[in-house]
């Protein structure tokens, strides 16, 4: 495959992928920031009480969010982790890497927060049933992925050991996501996904999908941070790198510029004419 | 066949070997993998365990009876099949209500009650404003019937 016929493989260079991550994070952050204000303030003053729970549902807002995030977090890595066993392309055990922390913090939070609303709803922080529990393994699986990529002297083998982990590791998903099918839990089944539509009120979707964005949106932007950091170690001497610290362009993107303003001028003049 | 080739099928293989086993222990140990039984297999069962275990179910209607001023409360737990009397003194949850969700801990003493030292309340996944469910009871029906939106 050359990067001709997949032209988003040219992010696989480091390189590319830092310029391109440095121009989209600042509107990954502003999104965030929006979407997640924005669903604070439905979820907070516009939303009503819920009829059993009271006030106490409003946590549901960050721990539906902060648990999907965490699953769906764990299988992109398990994705740049197959990719990487397979291809050896550094950029995908690089966005792995990346993605571990931003994700074991999310299942943390998911946990966190599920245990602040279990007191009052259930009566109880913490059970082994099988949601429960097997969200546990999935935060584990992420800080064991962390330290196995850590584990090796030589970066290579550590990122192979801890990409093999993370592949099988992604079998832990779908157990989470369907414990509530298959077993009886105390945690509820999904109110959102099912076959007879959402059974929540329509302001308190709205807050949640609003937060579930905004999450998506601060994840993307601090993976896409942590990635560039991590790529600018592991090539400190290149030139894209010392570019880049610099805050200057690499030689290529100066021609790339040079030639696009060129045909600019040209084209300008041709519309004069 | 390519290297590359050969890693895809390894981890592919892996993967679905891995995913087998996992299939199969699950399975295996369904039975102590579930949170709770339902009362309708309380009774089916002619053995029940000596140990601990959950039953899960819904707080009958009209069967909470509390002990004057004791925190003492008697209750049944029904699945519409089969109901199972409960006896637990101690601190319910807030969301602890007839017709509502609830797992208890405990075992089963003579005379078939089952001697509770811990009631769970259980969230039925609906998400309703308080004045809707006061404008339905109002109505004169019954908001836990109205599921979905």
């Amino acid at each position: 495959m050359s990067s001709r016929s997949v032209p988003w493989l040219k992010f696989t260079a480091p390189a590319n992928f830092y310029a391109l991550a440095q121009r989209l994070t600042p509107w990954l952050w502003a999104g965030a920031a929006l979407l997640c204000l924005a669903a604070l303030y439905i979820g907070f003053f516009v939303a009503p009480a819920e009829a059993h729970q009271g006030e106490s549902y409003r946590i549901l807002y960050i721990h539906v969010a902060t648990a999907w995030m965490g699953m769906f977090l764990y299988l992109l890595m398990a994705l740049y982790g197959g990719i990487y066993l397979v291809w050896r392309i550094k950029m995908a055990d690089i966005m792995a890497r990346s993605i571990a922390p931003t994700g074991a913090l999310m299942t943390f939070l998911s946990l966190w927060t599920g245990a602040l609303w279990g007191a009052p709803t259930w009566g109880t922080f913490w059970v082994w049933d099988a949601r429960l529990t097997s969200t546990l393994v999935l935060l584990f699986l992420f800080l064991g992925y962390i330290a196995l990529h850590g584990a090796a002297d030589d970066r290579e083998k550590g990122g192979r050991a801890a990409s093999l982990l993370a592949v099988i590791g992604a079998i832990n998903v779908p157990i989470i996501y369907f414990s509530v099918d298959w077993w009886y839990n105390l945690h509820q089944g999904s109110s959102v996904i099912r076959a007879d539509g959402p059974s929540m009120a329509p302001s308190m979707l709205t807050a949640m999908l609003l937060m579930i964005a905004g999450i998506w949106l601060y994840s993307a932007a601090v993976v896409l941070r942590r990635a560039q950091v991590e790529a600018l170690e592991r090539e400190p001497r290149s030139e894209w790198a010392q570019a880049a610290a610099a805050g200057r362009m690499t030689r290529t993107q100066r021609e790339l510029a040079a030639a696009e303003s060129v045909r600019e001028h040209t084209s300008q003049e041709e519309g004069q004419a | 066949m390519k290297q590359r080739h050969k890693r895809l099928t390894l981890v592919l293989g892996i993967l679905a070997g891995a995913s087998v086993a996992t299939a199969l222990v699950l399975n295996a140990f369904s039975e102590n993998l579930t949170f709770f039984i339902t009362p309708s297999e309380v009774q089916a069962k002619s053995e029940l365990p000596d140990r601990h275990f959950r039953i899960g179910g819904i707080v009958k209607e009209g069967s909470i009876e509390r002990q004057g001023e004791s925190t003492q409360v008697v209750f049944k737990v029904t699945d519409l099949e089969a109901d199972v009397p409960v006896r637990f003194d101690g601190v319910l949850p807030d969301l602890f209500q007839e017709g509502e969700g609830v797992v208890v801990e405990g075992h089963l003493g003579p005379g078939g009650v089952f001697e509770a030292d811990n009631v769970m309340a259980r969230h039925d996944a609906d998400y309703m404003p308080e004045e809707a469910a006061e404008a339905i009871e109002r109505a004169g029906g019954d908001p836990s019937q109205v599921g979905s939106y």
